[in-house]
């Protein structure tokens, strides 16, 4: 079998939201950009997660569920979508090559592990990554993972094994796609845009207990005044570390999210023309980057530059600021009164 | 963060490819850049494959000292924890734990270490051995 399908790579931040911008794209919705997917999906998300441990680290998200980017866009703008899992390596492969065969890209959620053109480094297992498959070659797949620069291949063999990946978020090789020939308009665009920022708002301000949202990152910054004495300094720093890999790996666009946020807030602008909203999206440039300078201080520590109990009272309240910023920025939000 | 602000320390995913970031331009308005990695977080994945590196180190020692079979050490390599190399391999979690003592290990038919060698992606001898080859 060998076939191509006519599919734009444009590189992205982020995984979820970069496949979800190509498929809606390939699907006719030539409007979808990063950000729009992003917001409207309500990405932005604060959570750390107590007694649960990644990697021996702690359990720190800074974006929604995986899934929930791609599944809640397409809801919002009326985009039908396939979904499909799969029970073993056989039935998943041929589907793929059923909806190749057909002309349809797929995304696929895969495991980071055994991705084979990952540098070694990256590889964790991590199974929430989203890559587009969209031709084969003898035996080997083109996939387009929206954070390479460039169109990139895998053998069936190992495409089979990251679908297959096992572990936490396990993908049961899920792909999906939106159903092509969908026309959105603006007016549809619009209305997903407040329902997104909506959504958002209540994740980040309302969601009950105290580890989610700003009340997470409060409560992060609590944690972190504690980790010297009941850790050690060292594994304080792995902390530390696992927290800004977090925040600033690939995937995030910098700050933690928080600056595609920003941009996603001034195209919302162009659709919704509120006064606020221009200077909302500098808010979160301004937690993007106080998020980055409390990366700073934390790398401090973990290359044991700093490491006193002070530098963990300032790192903690460097975050209960952050959580003061972003309450502002979100409660801005939720007051805004829509014109149009 | 500004445009020009957009940091270049060359990582080892920038040999590969570089990564899109966010910023803002001089009027404000927000445009995509690519960065080819930041000082700050080469530092943070450098300390955690330190942390990975004293792991496996630890579990050689546990190897050669036999108190453990050199599943232990191939799972810290690969990252995993005991429920993931069940979920990779078939194999029972409580079957994994029997595996990771030494005489147990010993007695596995080579059919059975061909399950674990294929998910470590390394040979049977070299998983009896506790071989490893610089990759």
């Amino acid at each position: 079998m060998s076939m191509k399908i006519e599919f734009e790579h444009k590189q992205a931040a982020h995984c979820e939201t970069g496949v979800t911008r190509n498929l809606l794209r390939y699907a006719g919705v030539e409007k979808m950009t990063e950000p729009l997917a992003f917001g409207i999906g309500a990405g932005l998300f604060f959570v750390y997660v107590p007694f649960l441990k990644i990697n021996h680290g702690p359990a720190i998200a800074f974006r929604t569920f995986p899934g929930q980017i791609f599944s809640r866009t397409c809801k919002a703008l009326s985009v039908p979508v396939i979904r499909k899992k799969f029970s073993g390596k056989d039935p998943a492969e041929l589907f793929l090559e059923t909806c190749l065969e057909n002309g349809q890209p797929v995304g696929c959620q895969v495991g980071v592990y055994y991705l084979s053109y990952f540098p070694k480094e990256y590889r964790f297992h991590f199974n929430a990554h989203n890559l587009v498959v969209y031709g084969k070659e003898q035996d080997n797949y083109i996939i387009s993972d929206p954070v390479m620069e460039h169109p990139t291949t895998l053998t069936s063999y190992e495409l089979g094994r990251v679908r297959f990946a096992r572990g936490a978020l396990a993908p049961h090789g899920k792909l999906y796609y939106p159903k092509k020939g969908s026309l959105v308009t603006d007016e549809q665009v619009k209305k997903a845009i407040k329902k997104g920022i909506g959504r958002n708002v209540r994740n980040m301000l309302h969601i009950p207990g105290n580890i989610t949202g700003v009340k997470g990152i409060r409560y992060t910054g609590n944690k972190i005044k504690k980790w010297r004495t009941r850790l050690g300094i060292k594994k304080a720093g792995l902390y530390l570390a696992q927290l800004v890999r977090m925040q600033e790996e690939i995937g995030t666009g910098g700050g933690g999210f928080r600056y595609i946020y920003g941009a996603f807030l001034q195209e919302a602008h162009a659709y919704l023309p509120d006064d606020q909203l221009p200077e909302i999206s500098a808010m979160f440039t301004r937690s993007g980057d106080a998020w980055r300078e409390a990366a700073v201080l934390a790398a401090g520590i973990y290359k044991g530059r700093l490491g006193s109990q002070e530098d963990f009272n300032e790192m903690g309240d460097r975050l209960h600021e952050i959580a003061g910023m972003e309450k502002q920025a979100f409660e801005a939000l939720s007051k805004i009164k829509w014109h149009s | 963060m500004k445009k020009e602000d957009i940091p270049q320390d060359l990582s080892s995913l920038g040999k590969i490819t570089k990564e899109i970031c966010y910023a803002t331009d001089p009027s404000g308005n927000y445009v995509t850049e690519l960065s080819q990695g930041w000082d700050i977080k080469i530092a943070a994945l450098d300390i955690a494959w330190q942390d990975i590196r004293d792991r496996m180190e630890a579990a050689r020692k546990k190897v050669l000292n036999n108190e453990a079979s050199p599943l232990l050490f191939f799972m810290e390599r690969g990252l995993m924890d005991i429920a993931m190399v069940a979920g990779y391999t078939g194999f029972w979690k409580w079957q994994v734990k029997n595996h990771m003592k030494p005489v147990p290990f010993k007695k596995l038919p080579d059919k059975k270490l061909r399950r674990y060698a294929e998910i470590f992606n390394i040979s049977v001898e070299d998983l009896k051995n506790m071989n490893v080859y610089e990759d």
